[in-house]
Protein backbone atom coordinates (compact mmCIF):
# COMPACT_ATOMS: atom_id res chain seq x y z
CA UNK A 1 0.00 0.00 0.00
CA UNK A 2 2.90 2.08 0.71
CA UNK A 3 3.51 2.73 -3.49
CA UNK A 4 -0.04 3.37 -3.76
CA UNK A 5 -0.12 6.13 -0.75
CA UNK A 6 2.95 7.65 -2.03
CA UNK A 7 1.05 7.43 -5.98
CA UNK A 8 -1.92 9.49 -4.33
CA UNK A 9 0.24 12.20 -2.24
CA UNK A 10 2.45 12.59 -5.84
CA UNK A 11 -1.02 13.63 -6.95
CA UNK A 12 -1.59 16.63 -5.33
CA UNK A 13 2.21 17.66 -4.33
CA UNK A 14 2.46 20.21 -6.28
CA UNK A 15 0.19 22.04 -3.33
CA UNK A 16 2.27 25.06 -2.01
CA UNK A 17 0.43 24.03 1.71
CA UNK A 18 0.62 20.74 1.37
CA UNK A 19 3.89 19.19 3.91
CA UNK A 20 5.12 15.90 4.67
CA UNK A 21 6.72 15.24 7.47
CA UNK A 22 8.62 11.90 8.27
CA UNK A 23 10.88 10.57 10.90
CA UNK A 24 13.36 9.35 9.04
CA UNK A 25 11.61 6.03 7.84
CA UNK A 26 10.11 5.56 3.98
CA UNK A 27 13.41 4.13 2.27
CA UNK A 28 12.91 2.88 -1.05
CA UNK A 29 9.07 3.87 -1.38
CA UNK A 30 8.60 7.60 -0.29
CA UNK A 31 11.37 9.19 -2.46
CA UNK A 32 9.77 10.64 -5.84
CA UNK A 33 7.21 12.29 -2.96
CA UNK A 34 10.57 13.72 -1.50
CA UNK A 35 11.67 14.52 -4.84
CA UNK A 36 8.03 16.49 -6.16
CA UNK A 37 8.12 18.35 -2.58
CA UNK A 38 11.36 19.53 -2.30
CA UNK A 39 11.62 21.47 1.11
CA UNK A 40 8.16 20.45 1.92
CA UNK A 41 9.13 17.13 2.42
CA UNK A 42 10.88 17.71 5.97
CA UNK A 43 12.75 14.63 7.21
CA UNK A 44 12.91 15.25 11.16
CA UNK A 45 15.09 12.55 12.21
CA UNK A 46 14.36 10.32 15.21
CA UNK A 47 12.20 12.52 16.59
CA UNK A 48 8.72 11.25 17.28
CA UNK A 49 7.91 13.36 19.80
CA UNK A 50 9.13 16.47 17.75
CA UNK A 51 7.57 15.46 14.81
CA UNK A 52 3.79 15.36 15.81
CA UNK A 53 3.83 18.48 17.95
CA UNK A 54 6.09 20.24 14.89
CA UNK A 55 2.75 18.52 13.06
CA UNK A 56 0.02 20.45 14.94
CA UNK A 57 2.24 23.73 14.79
CA UNK A 58 1.83 23.46 10.95
CA UNK A 59 -1.52 22.76 11.00
CA UNK A 60 -2.75 25.79 13.39
CA UNK A 61 -0.67 27.72 10.70
CA UNK A 62 -3.48 25.90 7.83
CA UNK A 63 -1.00 23.68 6.32
CA UNK A 64 -1.83 20.85 5.39
CA UNK A 65 0.86 18.26 7.14
CA UNK A 66 1.32 14.72 7.06
CA UNK A 67 3.40 12.99 9.69
CA UNK A 68 4.44 9.36 8.35
CA UNK A 69 6.53 6.08 10.59
CA UNK A 70 6.39 3.17 10.81
CA UNK A 71 2.96 2.22 12.44
CA UNK A 72 4.39 1.46 15.93
CA UNK A 73 6.69 4.56 16.11
CA UNK A 74 4.53 6.88 14.89
CA UNK A 75 1.81 7.17 17.76
CA UNK A 76 3.35 5.04 20.80
CA UNK A 77 5.99 7.38 22.16
CA UNK A 78 4.04 10.72 20.62
CA UNK A 79 1.14 10.00 22.12
CA UNK A 80 1.06 12.69 24.66
CA UNK A 81 1.91 14.95 21.63
CA UNK A 82 -0.69 13.62 19.82
CA UNK A 83 -3.15 13.88 22.72
CA UNK A 84 -2.33 17.59 23.83
CA UNK A 85 -1.26 19.07 20.97
CA UNK A 86 -3.37 17.64 18.51
CA UNK A 87 -6.38 15.95 19.43
CA UNK A 88 -6.82 18.44 22.11
CA UNK A 89 -6.79 21.29 19.32
CA UNK A 90 -8.92 19.53 16.82
CA UNK A 91 -5.88 20.22 14.77
CA UNK A 92 -6.33 18.06 10.88
CA UNK A 93 -2.84 15.82 11.17
CA UNK A 94 -2.76 12.67 9.13
CA UNK A 95 -1.05 10.71 11.03
CA UNK A 96 0.21 8.05 8.99
CA UNK A 97 1.66 4.48 10.08
CA UNK A 98 3.13 1.29 8.06
CA UNK A 99 3.33 -1.96 8.86
CA UNK A 100 0.08 -1.79 10.93
CA UNK A 101 -0.65 -5.28 13.41
CA UNK A 102 2.19 -7.72 12.42
CA UNK A 103 3.22 -5.94 9.54
CA UNK A 104 7.04 -6.12 10.62
CA UNK A 105 6.64 -9.95 11.64
CA UNK A 106 9.97 -11.04 12.67
CA UNK A 107 11.29 -7.57 13.46
CA UNK A 108 10.26 -8.48 16.55
CA UNK A 109 7.41 -7.01 19.54
CA UNK A 110 8.82 -3.52 19.40
CA UNK A 111 7.83 -3.20 15.65
CA UNK A 112 4.43 -4.57 16.11
CA UNK A 113 1.13 -2.17 16.41
CA UNK A 114 -1.88 -3.69 17.63
CA UNK A 115 -2.96 -1.45 20.03
CA UNK A 116 -2.97 1.87 17.48
CA UNK A 117 -6.37 2.21 16.18
CA UNK A 118 -8.49 1.68 19.89
CA UNK A 119 -5.52 3.59 21.52
CA UNK A 120 -6.49 6.81 19.09
CA UNK A 121 -10.20 6.04 18.50
CA UNK A 122 -10.21 6.68 22.85
CA UNK A 123 -9.07 10.35 21.83
CA UNK A 124 -11.62 13.30 20.97
CA UNK A 125 -12.27 13.86 17.42
CA UNK A 126 -9.88 11.23 16.01
CA UNK A 127 -10.41 8.96 12.84
CA UNK A 128 -8.67 6.53 11.90
CA UNK A 129 -8.92 4.84 8.20
CA UNK A 130 -7.85 1.26 7.48
CA UNK A 131 -7.55 0.39 3.54
CA UNK A 132 -8.46 -3.61 2.80
CA UNK A 133 -7.12 -3.36 -0.69
CA UNK A 134 -4.28 -1.22 -2.46
CA UNK A 135 -7.46 0.16 -4.31
CA UNK A 136 -9.08 1.48 -1.21
CA UNK A 137 -6.17 4.04 -0.10
CA UNK A 138 -6.50 6.53 -2.97
CA UNK A 139 -10.61 7.39 -1.68
CA UNK A 140 -9.30 6.48 1.73
CA UNK A 141 -7.14 9.48 1.48
CA UNK A 142 -9.66 11.96 -0.35
CA UNK A 143 -12.23 10.68 2.64
CA UNK A 144 -9.59 11.73 5.32
CA UNK A 145 -8.23 14.66 3.69
CA UNK A 146 -12.48 15.78 3.88
CA UNK A 147 -12.36 15.03 7.85
CA UNK A 148 -11.77 18.23 9.82
CA UNK A 149 -9.64 16.58 13.00
CA UNK A 150 -7.13 14.37 13.29
CA UNK A 151 -6.81 11.45 11.34
CA UNK A 152 -4.83 8.05 11.45
CA UNK A 153 -4.28 6.23 8.32
CA UNK A 154 -2.95 2.44 8.82
CA UNK A 155 -1.33 0.82 6.05
CA UNK A 156 -0.85 -2.82 5.69
CA UNK A 157 0.18 -5.13 2.61
CA UNK A 158 -3.04 -6.28 0.42
CA UNK A 159 -3.01 -10.26 -0.23
CA UNK A 160 -6.06 -10.54 -2.26
CA UNK A 161 -6.32 -13.41 -4.88
CA UNK A 162 -5.36 -12.70 -8.53
CA UNK A 163 -8.20 -11.62 -10.55
CA UNK A 164 -10.06 -10.65 -7.37
CA UNK A 165 -12.50 -7.89 -8.36
CA UNK A 166 -12.09 -5.20 -5.32
CA UNK A 167 -15.99 -3.82 -4.93
CA UNK A 168 -15.71 0.29 -4.61
CA UNK A 169 -14.49 1.59 -1.85
CA UNK A 170 -17.56 2.41 1.27
CA UNK A 171 -16.80 2.67 5.07
CA UNK A 172 -19.07 -0.52 5.08
CA UNK A 173 -18.40 -3.29 2.16
CA UNK A 174 -19.46 -6.79 1.95
CA UNK A 175 -16.65 -8.65 0.68
CA UNK A 176 -18.49 -12.44 0.57
CA UNK A 177 -21.90 -13.88 0.15
CA UNK A 178 -23.12 -17.26 1.16
CA UNK A 179 -25.37 -19.22 3.87
CA UNK A 180 -22.99 -19.18 6.20
CA UNK A 181 -22.21 -16.83 9.18
CA UNK A 182 -21.97 -13.16 9.76
CA UNK A 183 -18.60 -11.81 9.46
CA UNK A 184 -16.67 -8.57 9.77
CA UNK A 185 -13.11 -7.74 9.23
CA UNK A 186 -11.15 -4.86 8.78
CA UNK A 187 -7.76 -3.72 7.42
CA UNK A 188 -5.71 -6.05 4.93
CA UNK A 189 -5.73 -9.59 6.59
CA UNK A 190 -9.33 -9.93 5.62
CA UNK A 191 -7.34 -10.22 2.24
CA UNK A 192 -5.78 -13.72 3.23
CA UNK A 193 -9.13 -15.13 3.86
CA UNK A 194 -10.87 -14.22 0.80
CA UNK A 195 -10.06 -17.36 -1.14
CA UNK A 196 -10.18 -20.44 1.08
CA UNK A 197 -14.45 -18.13 2.23
CA UNK A 198 -14.82 -18.00 -1.54
CA UNK A 199 -14.28 -21.75 -1.68
CA UNK A 200 -17.01 -22.92 1.29
CA UNK A 201 -19.56 -23.35 -1.12
CA UNK A 202 -21.98 -25.02 2.14
CA UNK A 203 -20.92 -22.41 4.54
CA UNK A 204 -19.69 -19.39 2.58
CA UNK A 205 -20.04 -16.45 4.96
CA UNK A 206 -21.39 -12.92 4.28
CA UNK A 207 -18.03 -11.11 5.02
CA UNK A 208 -17.88 -7.53 5.86
CA UNK A 209 -15.25 -5.36 5.85
CA UNK A 210 -15.20 -1.74 7.83
CA UNK A 211 -12.21 0.90 7.18
CA UNK A 212 -13.45 3.78 9.32
CA UNK A 213 -13.18 4.45 13.23
CA UNK A 214 -14.86 4.60 15.54
CA UNK A 215 -18.14 3.19 14.80
CA UNK A 216 -20.10 5.25 16.06
CA UNK A 217 -23.35 4.72 14.25
CA UNK A 218 -25.91 2.96 12.42
CA UNK A 219 -24.68 -0.32 10.99
CA UNK A 220 -25.72 -0.86 7.51
CA UNK A 221 -29.40 -2.64 7.44
CA UNK A 222 -28.49 -5.80 5.54
CA UNK A 223 -25.53 -6.35 7.59
CA UNK A 224 -27.95 -6.22 10.14
CA UNK A 225 -30.42 -8.45 8.61
CA UNK A 226 -27.44 -11.11 7.82
CA UNK A 227 -26.72 -11.23 11.24
CA UNK A 228 -30.23 -11.59 12.69
CA UNK A 229 -30.41 -14.60 10.14
CA UNK A 230 -27.60 -16.38 10.34
CA UNK A 231 -27.21 -15.45 14.71
CA UNK A 232 -23.77 -16.26 14.51
CA UNK A 233 -20.93 -13.26 14.16
CA UNK A 234 -17.20 -13.45 14.00
CA UNK A 235 -15.10 -10.20 14.46
CA UNK A 236 -11.61 -10.11 13.24
CA UNK A 237 -9.10 -7.81 13.95
CA UNK A 238 -5.46 -7.65 14.01
CA UNK A 239 -5.35 -5.84 17.39
CA UNK A 240 -5.34 -6.55 20.42
CA UNK A 241 -9.43 -7.02 21.99
CA UNK A 242 -9.30 -3.96 24.24
CA UNK A 243 -10.65 -0.89 22.23
CA UNK A 244 -11.16 -3.11 18.87
CA UNK A 245 -13.64 -3.15 16.72
CA UNK A 246 -15.45 -6.44 18.87
CA UNK A 247 -15.78 -3.74 21.33
CA UNK A 248 -17.17 -0.96 19.58
CA UNK A 249 -19.59 -3.32 17.42
CA UNK A 250 -20.89 -5.69 20.17
CA UNK A 251 -21.85 -2.33 22.16
CA UNK A 252 -24.05 -0.87 19.14
CA UNK A 253 -25.73 -4.28 18.31
CA UNK A 254 -26.50 -4.47 22.13
CA UNK A 255 -27.59 -0.89 23.25
CA UNK A 256 -28.90 0.13 19.56
CA UNK A 257 -30.77 -2.90 17.58
CA UNK A 258 -31.08 -5.74 21.20
CA UNK A 259 -29.17 -8.30 19.35
CA UNK A 260 -26.70 -10.44 21.19
CA UNK A 261 -25.78 -13.27 18.25
CA UNK A 262 -23.80 -15.82 19.13
CA UNK A 263 -20.39 -14.54 19.16
CA UNK A 264 -16.92 -14.90 18.35
CA UNK A 265 -13.78 -12.72 18.89
CA UNK A 266 -10.64 -13.47 16.58
CA UNK A 267 -8.08 -10.76 17.32
CA UNK A 268 -4.36 -9.94 17.71
CA UNK A 269 -3.85 -12.26 21.11
CA UNK A 270 -0.67 -11.28 22.42
CA UNK A 271 2.52 -8.94 22.08
CA UNK A 272 5.12 -11.20 23.33
CA UNK A 273 5.55 -14.46 22.37
CA UNK A 274 8.07 -17.28 23.29
CA UNK A 275 9.17 -17.33 19.34
CA UNK A 276 8.88 -14.72 17.18
CA UNK A 277 8.46 -15.63 12.90
CA UNK A 278 7.18 -13.77 10.13
CA UNK A 279 3.79 -11.89 10.42
CA UNK A 280 1.74 -14.67 8.94
CA UNK A 281 3.65 -17.05 11.72
CA UNK A 282 2.39 -14.39 14.63
CA UNK A 283 -1.15 -14.33 12.95
CA UNK A 284 -1.18 -18.16 13.36
CA UNK A 285 -0.36 -17.80 16.65
CA UNK A 286 -3.06 -15.77 17.01
CA UNK A 287 -5.40 -18.17 15.52
CA UNK A 288 -6.06 -15.64 12.88
CA UNK A 289 -4.82 -17.76 9.86
CA UNK A 290 -7.24 -18.70 7.09
CA UNK A 291 -7.25 -22.79 8.61
CA UNK A 292 -8.56 -21.60 11.93
CA UNK A 293 -11.14 -19.58 10.66
CA UNK A 294 -12.98 -22.15 8.85
CA UNK A 295 -12.10 -24.41 11.59
CA UNK A 296 -14.12 -21.73 13.21
CA UNK A 297 -16.84 -21.73 11.16
CA UNK A 298 -17.65 -25.31 11.16
CA UNK A 299 -17.71 -25.28 14.74
CA UNK A 300 -20.59 -22.53 14.78
CA UNK A 301 -22.50 -25.01 12.94
CA UNK A 302 -21.91 -28.05 14.83
CA UNK B 1 4.55 54.62 24.62
CA UNK B 2 1.24 53.36 25.22
CA UNK B 3 2.07 49.99 24.27
CA UNK B 4 5.41 49.43 26.49
CA UNK B 5 4.98 47.89 29.84
CA UNK B 6 5.87 50.20 32.71
CA UNK B 7 7.05 49.60 35.93
CA UNK B 8 4.14 50.54 37.40
CA UNK B 9 2.08 47.82 35.26
CA UNK B 10 4.69 45.72 36.48
CA UNK B 11 3.99 46.13 39.52
CA UNK B 12 0.26 46.17 39.45
CA UNK B 13 -0.08 42.93 37.63
CA UNK B 14 2.35 41.33 40.49
CA UNK B 15 -0.34 42.25 43.26
CA UNK B 16 -3.04 41.34 40.84
CA UNK B 17 -1.48 37.95 40.18
CA UNK B 18 -1.41 37.58 44.25
CA UNK B 19 -4.77 38.42 44.49
CA UNK B 20 -5.79 36.12 41.99
CA UNK B 21 -3.84 33.49 43.37
CA UNK B 22 -4.76 33.93 46.97
CA UNK B 23 -9.05 34.59 46.10
CA UNK B 24 -8.59 31.25 44.17
CA UNK B 25 -6.56 29.59 47.05
CA UNK B 26 -4.05 28.15 44.30
CA UNK B 27 -0.27 27.64 44.68
CA UNK B 28 2.51 27.55 41.88
CA UNK B 29 2.32 31.35 42.72
CA UNK B 30 6.45 31.52 42.85
CA UNK B 31 7.23 30.62 39.19
CA UNK B 32 4.66 33.02 38.09
CA UNK B 33 6.26 35.55 39.62
CA UNK B 34 9.61 34.56 38.52
CA UNK B 35 8.50 34.58 34.67
CA UNK B 36 5.55 37.22 34.69
CA UNK B 37 7.62 40.47 33.35
CA UNK B 38 8.34 38.77 30.25
CA UNK B 39 4.87 37.71 29.34
CA UNK B 40 4.06 40.95 30.03
CA UNK B 41 6.36 42.41 27.79
CA UNK B 42 5.75 39.53 25.27
CA UNK B 43 1.90 39.44 24.86
CA UNK B 44 1.33 43.54 25.27
CA UNK B 45 4.65 44.31 23.22
CA UNK B 46 5.39 41.54 20.81
CA UNK B 47 2.63 39.48 19.77
CA UNK B 48 1.22 41.79 16.80
CA UNK B 49 1.93 40.63 13.19
CA UNK B 50 0.95 37.38 13.32
CA UNK B 51 3.61 36.86 16.03
CA UNK B 52 2.81 33.55 18.41
CA UNK B 53 3.48 33.71 21.84
CA UNK B 54 3.99 29.84 23.03
CA UNK B 55 4.29 29.05 26.96
CA UNK B 56 5.69 26.13 26.92
CA UNK B 57 5.72 26.21 31.14
CA UNK B 58 2.02 25.81 31.09
CA UNK B 59 1.61 25.80 35.41
CA UNK B 60 2.35 29.84 35.10
CA UNK B 61 -0.90 30.10 33.43
CA UNK B 62 -2.00 32.40 36.36
CA UNK B 63 1.09 34.76 34.87
CA UNK B 64 -0.34 34.88 31.14
CA UNK B 65 -3.42 35.18 32.51
CA UNK B 66 -2.36 38.17 34.23
CA UNK B 67 -0.07 39.36 31.26
CA UNK B 68 -3.55 39.16 28.89
CA UNK B 69 -5.60 41.29 31.60
CA UNK B 70 -2.81 43.71 31.35
CA UNK B 71 -3.41 43.70 27.80
CA UNK B 72 -6.99 44.29 28.14
CA UNK B 73 -7.72 41.07 26.44
CA UNK B 74 -8.99 39.53 29.77
CA UNK B 75 -11.25 41.23 32.37
CA UNK B 76 -11.11 41.67 35.47
CA UNK B 77 -14.69 39.63 35.71
CA UNK B 78 -12.50 36.72 33.79
CA UNK B 79 -9.73 36.66 36.69
CA UNK B 80 -12.04 36.17 39.31
CA UNK B 81 -12.87 33.08 38.00
CA UNK B 82 -9.58 31.68 37.74
CA UNK B 83 -9.48 27.85 38.66
CA UNK B 84 -13.17 27.80 40.06
CA UNK B 85 -16.31 25.99 38.78
CA UNK B 86 -17.16 27.12 35.55
CA UNK B 87 -14.04 29.17 34.81
CA UNK B 88 -12.44 29.53 31.16
CA UNK B 89 -9.11 29.89 33.11
CA UNK B 90 -7.63 26.45 34.70
CA UNK B 91 -4.61 25.99 35.92
CA UNK B 92 -2.90 25.28 33.22
CA UNK B 93 -4.39 27.61 29.67
CA UNK B 94 -6.24 25.61 27.64
CA UNK B 95 -6.57 27.12 23.72
CA UNK B 96 -10.04 28.54 24.19
CA UNK B 97 -9.48 30.50 27.21
CA UNK B 98 -8.95 33.41 24.52
CA UNK B 99 -8.53 33.43 20.96
CA UNK B 100 -4.96 34.26 20.81
CA UNK B 101 -3.76 31.69 22.34
CA UNK B 102 -2.80 29.12 19.45
CA UNK B 103 -1.89 26.02 21.79
CA UNK B 104 -3.25 25.12 25.77
CA UNK B 105 -0.16 23.96 27.45
CA UNK B 106 0.60 22.23 30.87
CA UNK B 107 2.35 19.14 30.28
CA UNK B 108 6.53 20.25 29.94
CA UNK B 109 8.50 19.28 27.00
CA UNK B 110 6.10 20.34 24.21
CA UNK B 111 6.09 23.92 23.97
CA UNK B 112 9.69 24.46 22.14
CA UNK B 113 8.62 21.87 18.96
CA UNK B 114 5.25 24.21 18.96
CA UNK B 115 6.92 27.15 18.37
CA UNK B 116 9.50 25.18 16.13
CA UNK B 117 7.42 24.27 14.15
CA UNK B 118 5.51 27.25 13.65
CA UNK B 119 8.76 29.10 13.23
CA UNK B 120 8.97 26.98 10.22
CA UNK B 121 5.76 27.39 8.69
CA UNK B 122 6.35 30.70 8.95
CA UNK B 123 9.05 30.56 6.60
CA UNK B 124 7.47 28.10 4.39
CA UNK B 125 4.85 30.43 3.99
CA UNK B 126 7.09 33.26 3.19
CA UNK B 127 6.00 34.87 6.90
CA UNK B 128 8.10 38.16 8.70
CA UNK B 129 6.35 36.70 11.50
CA UNK B 130 7.83 36.11 14.58
CA UNK B 131 7.87 32.62 17.23
CA UNK B 132 8.43 33.06 20.67
CA UNK B 133 8.57 30.14 23.55
CA UNK B 134 8.79 30.81 27.23
CA UNK B 135 10.13 27.78 29.05
CA UNK B 136 11.53 26.68 32.24
CA UNK B 137 14.24 25.72 33.65
CA UNK B 138 13.75 21.96 34.53
CA UNK B 139 11.89 21.61 31.32
CA UNK B 140 15.16 21.37 30.19
CA UNK B 141 15.22 18.01 31.58
CA UNK B 142 12.28 16.87 29.57
CA UNK B 143 14.19 14.75 26.06
CA UNK B 144 11.63 16.02 23.67
CA UNK B 145 12.82 19.40 24.46
CA UNK B 146 16.01 18.36 22.85
CA UNK B 147 14.70 16.74 19.68
CA UNK B 148 13.13 20.27 19.45
CA UNK B 149 16.32 21.84 19.87
CA UNK B 150 17.84 20.14 17.26
CA UNK B 151 15.16 20.74 14.88
CA UNK B 152 15.30 24.33 15.47
CA UNK B 153 19.31 24.69 14.94
CA UNK B 154 19.21 21.94 12.45
CA UNK B 155 16.46 24.48 10.21
CA UNK B 156 18.86 27.86 11.29
CA UNK B 157 15.26 28.98 12.94
CA UNK B 158 16.60 32.66 12.90
CA UNK B 159 12.31 33.81 13.50
CA UNK B 160 12.39 31.71 16.93
CA UNK B 161 13.37 33.10 20.08
CA UNK B 162 13.29 30.68 23.38
CA UNK B 163 13.28 32.72 26.93
CA UNK B 164 13.91 30.39 29.53
CA UNK B 165 12.84 31.23 33.11
CA UNK B 166 15.86 30.59 34.74
CA UNK B 167 14.43 30.63 38.64
CA UNK B 168 17.28 27.55 39.56
CA UNK B 169 14.35 25.89 41.67
CA UNK B 170 12.00 22.89 40.37
CA UNK B 171 8.90 20.83 41.52
CA UNK B 172 11.11 19.25 44.41
CA UNK B 173 14.27 21.18 45.12
CA UNK B 174 16.99 23.01 42.85
CA UNK B 175 17.99 21.86 39.25
CA UNK B 176 21.20 21.42 40.86
CA UNK B 177 20.28 18.94 43.04
CA UNK B 178 17.53 17.06 40.88
CA UNK B 179 19.14 16.45 37.43
CA UNK B 180 21.70 18.67 36.94
CA UNK B 181 23.05 20.04 33.58
CA UNK B 182 25.11 23.18 35.32
CA UNK B 183 25.57 25.37 33.68
CA UNK B 184 22.97 24.46 31.36
CA UNK B 185 24.17 27.62 28.94
CA UNK B 186 27.17 25.61 28.08
CA UNK B 187 25.63 22.65 26.81
CA UNK B 188 23.45 24.45 25.15
CA UNK B 189 26.14 26.14 23.30
CA UNK B 190 27.39 23.55 21.84
CA UNK B 191 24.19 23.83 19.43
CA UNK B 192 24.40 26.03 16.81
CA UNK B 193 22.39 28.57 18.13
CA UNK B 194 22.72 32.22 19.94
CA UNK B 195 22.29 32.48 23.72
CA UNK B 196 21.69 35.74 25.43
CA UNK B 197 21.91 36.68 29.88
CA UNK B 198 19.88 39.04 30.87
CA UNK B 199 18.15 39.61 33.78
CA UNK B 200 14.54 38.64 33.40
CA UNK B 201 12.85 41.52 36.11
CA UNK B 202 14.31 44.00 34.09
CA UNK B 203 11.48 44.99 31.20
CA UNK B 204 13.93 46.96 29.11
CA UNK B 205 16.46 44.04 28.62
CA UNK B 206 13.36 41.29 28.31
CA UNK B 207 12.08 43.68 25.35
CA UNK B 208 15.86 44.46 23.66
CA UNK B 209 15.96 40.48 23.78
CA UNK B 210 12.83 40.47 22.31
CA UNK B 211 13.71 42.42 19.39
CA UNK B 212 16.63 40.76 18.96
CA UNK B 213 17.40 39.15 15.81
CA UNK B 214 20.62 36.62 14.59
CA UNK B 215 20.91 34.59 11.67
CA UNK B 216 19.98 31.87 14.29
CA UNK B 217 17.15 30.69 16.63
CA UNK B 218 18.50 32.63 19.76
CA UNK B 219 18.05 31.59 23.58
CA UNK B 220 17.20 33.96 26.23
CA UNK B 221 18.98 32.79 29.31
CA UNK B 222 16.85 35.37 31.75
CA UNK B 223 17.90 34.93 35.26
CA UNK B 224 15.16 35.17 37.68
CA UNK B 225 14.02 35.09 41.14
CA UNK B 226 11.15 32.77 42.07
CA UNK B 227 9.14 34.01 44.00
CA UNK B 228 10.06 37.50 42.99
CA UNK B 229 8.71 40.97 44.80
CA UNK B 230 7.77 39.26 47.38
CA UNK B 231 10.34 38.45 50.22
CA UNK B 232 9.29 35.47 51.99
CA UNK B 233 8.90 33.36 48.82
CA UNK B 234 11.82 34.31 47.12
CA UNK B 235 14.48 31.34 45.84
CA UNK B 236 12.02 29.18 48.59
CA UNK B 237 11.51 25.77 46.71
CA UNK B 238 8.06 25.95 48.94
CA UNK B 239 6.34 28.28 46.58
CA UNK B 240 6.16 26.40 43.46
CA UNK B 241 3.60 24.68 45.33
CA UNK B 242 2.21 26.20 48.73
CA UNK B 243 -1.10 29.03 47.95
CA UNK B 244 -0.92 31.97 49.97
CA UNK B 245 -3.10 31.96 53.75
CA UNK B 246 -4.41 35.77 54.65
CA UNK B 247 -0.97 36.12 56.90
CA UNK B 248 0.94 36.14 53.73
CA UNK B 249 -1.12 37.32 51.33
CA UNK B 250 -1.36 40.69 53.52
CA UNK B 251 2.28 40.76 53.98
CA UNK B 252 2.64 40.02 50.21
CA UNK B 253 0.36 43.25 49.38
CA UNK B 254 1.82 45.51 52.06
CA UNK B 255 5.31 44.81 50.78
CA UNK B 256 4.43 45.15 47.45
CA UNK B 257 2.90 48.61 47.98
CA UNK B 258 5.83 50.06 49.74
Amino acid sequence: MRNQFCEKLNSFSSNSDFCFLTGDLGFNALEPLAKNMKKRFINVGVSEQNMLSISAAFARQNIECWAYSIAPFCYARAFEQIRNDISFHNLPVRIVGNGGGYGYGVMGPTHHSIEDYGTLCTLPNFCAFIPTFDEDVSPIIDRLRQHQGPTYLRLGVDEKPKDWIVPKYKKWRQITQGNGPTIISIGPITTTYLEKFNALEDLRPNMWVVSELPILDNLPKKLITQIKQSNKLIIIEEHVANGGIAQQISLLLIQKYNLAPKFVHSYATSHVFSKYGSQNYLRKLSKLDPENLIKIIRNLYK
Amino acid sequence: MANTVTSKQALSARQRLIKMHYDSRVGHIGGNLSVLDCLLVLIKEFRGNMNEIILSKGHSAGALYIALWNAKILRNSDLKTFHGEDTLLPGHPPTNCTNIISFGTGSLGHGLSLASGTALAFKLKNSKSHSYCVMSDGEWQEGSTWEALIFATHHKLNNLTIFVDHNNLQGFGSTNEIASMSPLWDKLKGFDIDILTIDGHNLKEIRDAAKERTDKPLLICMNTIKGKGVSFMENKMEWHYLPLDETNYNLAINELNK
